[in-house]
């Protein structure tokens, strides 16, 4: 029987010549991942676990991005918990301050990740780099540890759901739309334990950047991961990263599909999640009009080069409304420096939004960015569940960056091709 | 021993909000859980005490979090429709029991006496009388919550040093 490109690459990460749906597998790992929030539960069971060595300093990488730069003394403790480890086992790939950025961002910027490889981190977007044809998933600090310890980490082996792209993206809608979209179809649990594959004569259209936010938020629809087969922009993406060899899997002809669904990319408009979750989408053209108080536009999911330019083209030459908070994080030290480069940096500043350092900070209500009661958002984040940014009683809108920059202009929810 | 009763898609920023991850230990995190969206529970849930849950139980972040403060109050076990995967593994990761029953999470309402058999998978509405089977556990995954965690087992295995 065919494999999804998933089964293909836990079946090699298992030795085995084919696998199927539902099966239980122990699999190599190329990649083990965790950050300041997961690391130090995974560093406690470690030790507890009387555990004296890791299986591969090279293949495990420690970003401290979510309360950094540290924003209270638990916090700065857990980062000295994190930095302590990686010192004492010699953690090669170790991101502190300065050289850290969003993890998901820095990883496949810093070629840790690549084609085939089979990838854990101790963050739910760790999904995220499926866009490069990985096969990568979220786990727990418990898995961190064990995969620390050993390389391995067992899996079930997932059925997958076809997502056939057609069409090509339009003016203001990107990566962000076509995931939202498609969560608003399946649900929150509508790929639950289950592949998201990406196919068709549409993918060849999107940039890096996109693909990297619909894997991104796979997570968001249940999926155990999302991927994308890998083309001509995968390989451009990976030039100067990767020297190491990788191998692109495709999907076998008649491999076995859940169900499929086709996305017509032309047709898309610009969509958003409204609160508590992030399959509660409606088109911005259903929605406009919601007042504000603050915009984000950053993250694991909307923080990276190109997120930032289609974010300063709108607020270009434009002021943030008054009464509004438009808050900016370049999600890696590079795209900052890119985006100073190319004058961005100074177009959101221009405009009266800041610019802050990367950091997961907002998204999950750590620092950089907390609401207060009664408080609605437009963020470039991923979840919008209750008191996710703040309060219970405060709101966040999950929209693109160009909507959240058009929001933070006009101060309610707004299409930017409306300005 | 309660049965605490929740709906669909309760998260684990619901479970354990992020502003408390950092908390130094597993008791500490146990005093905020459920916290946003049932402000009751920490300072009314005893040992022993059940919670209920409707479909993907524990979506959202992977934070172990979640599962350990649950664990941490002495819930016995989560009963739910189905659960997020990275929930799902961390229970079973940590040795935290949790059981995939539909038909037992319509038939058991607030105020209800249950009893569970891990071993069988059968859950007992002491209340109505009511009886109900979970979905068994992969032999591999019994295995994991046999030895009382994943790394235990992994080193009962000789796998982990």
């Amino acid at each position: 029987m065919g494999m999804t490109m998933t089964q293909k690459i836990l079946a090699r990460s298992a030795g085995l010549a084919s696998v199927e749906a539902g099966q239980l597998i122990e699999g190599k790992l190329d990649l083990v991942l965790g950050n300041d929030i997961t690391t130090p539960v995974a560093i406690t069971e470690f030790e507890k676990a009387g555990l004296s060595s890791v299986f591969d300093r090279d293949k495990i990488a420690i970003v401290l991005d979510h309360s950094t730069p540290c924003k209270d003394i638990k916090s700065a403790q857990l980062c000295a918990a994190c930095r302590e480890f990686a010192k004492k086992h010699a953690i090669t790939h170790f991101y502190d301050v300065g050289r850290m950025g969003i993890e998901h961002a820095l990883l496949p910027e810093q070629g840790l990740t690549a084609p085939g490889e089979v990838i854990i981190g101790a963050d739910s977007h760790t999904c995220t780099y499926g866009a490069l044809g990985a096969f990568s998933t979220g786990v727990g600090s418990t898995d961190m540890a064990a995969g620390m310890a050993t390389g391995l980490a067992w899996f079930k082996v997932p059925s997958a759901i076809k997502v056939n792209l057609v069409g090509k993206l339009g003016r203001y809608v990107s990566g962000k739309d076509v995931i939202l979209h498609l969560i608003g179809v399946i649900g929150v649990d509508g790929a639950l334990y289950q592949s998201l594959e990406f196919t068709g004569e549409g993918v060849a259209s999107l940039e890096m950047d996109d693909r990297f936010t619909i894997c991104n938020m796979a997570i968001e629809a249940g999926a155990k991961n999302g991927i994308f087969p890998v083309d001509d922009k995968t390989l451009d993406y990976l030039k100067g990263r990767v020297d190491r060899k990788f191998t692109a899997f495709e999907a076998d002809p008649d491999a076995q599909y859940t169900q499929e669904i086709t996305i017509n990319l032309s047709a898309l408009r610009p969509t958003v999640a409204f609160p508590h979750l992030p399959s509660n989408t409606k088109t911005v053209d259903e929605a406009a009009g919601k007042p504000i108080q603050q915009v984000v536009i950053g993250s694991c999911t909307n923080g990276r080069l190109k997120d930032l330019r289609e974010a300063a083209d709108v607020l270009r030459g434009r002021k943030v409304a008054e009464g509004v908070r438009c808050i900016v994080i370049p999600a890696t030290q590079q795209i900052y420096l890119d985006a100073m480069a190319e004058g961005l940096v100074a177009d959101f500043i221009q405009a009266g939004a800041v610019v802050s350092t990367p950091t997961c900070g907002p998204c999950l209500g750590g620092h950089m960015g907390v609401l207060s009661d009664g408080e609605w958002a437009v963020s470039t984040t991923n979840r919008n569940f209750v008191g996710r940014m703040g309060p219970t009683s405060s709101m966040i809108i999950l929209a693109s960056p160009a909507v959240a920059a058009a929001s933070a202009v006009t101060g309610v929810l707004t299409d930017p091709a409306s300005l | 021993m309660k049965v605490y009763k929740y709906g669909d898609n309760v998260d684990t920023d619901v479970i354990i909000p992020a502003r408390y991850l950092n908390a130094p230990d597993e008791k500490s995190l146990a005093s905020h859980c459920m916290e946003d969206i049932d402000g009751d529970f920490a300072s009314t849930v005893e040992t022993g005490d059940i919670i209920i849950g409707g479909n993907n139980f524990g979506c959202g972040s992977s934070r172990e979090h979640a599962p350990l403060a649950i664990k941490a109050c002495g819930v016995k076990c989560v009963i739910a429709k189905s659960f997020a995967r990275i929930f799902y593994r961390n229970a079973i990761n940590i040795g935290f029991p949790i059981l995939e029953c539909p038909e037992a999470v319509d038939g058991i309402s607030p105020g209800d006496q249950v009893s569970v058999d891990f071993g069988t998978g059968v859950i007992v509405n002491e209340s109505t009388g009511a009886r109900f089977q979970a979905a068994p556990f992969p032999e591999f995954v019994n295995g994991i919550i046999e030895h009382g965690g994943l790394l235990k087992s992994l080193k009962a295995r000789g796998v982990a040093k």
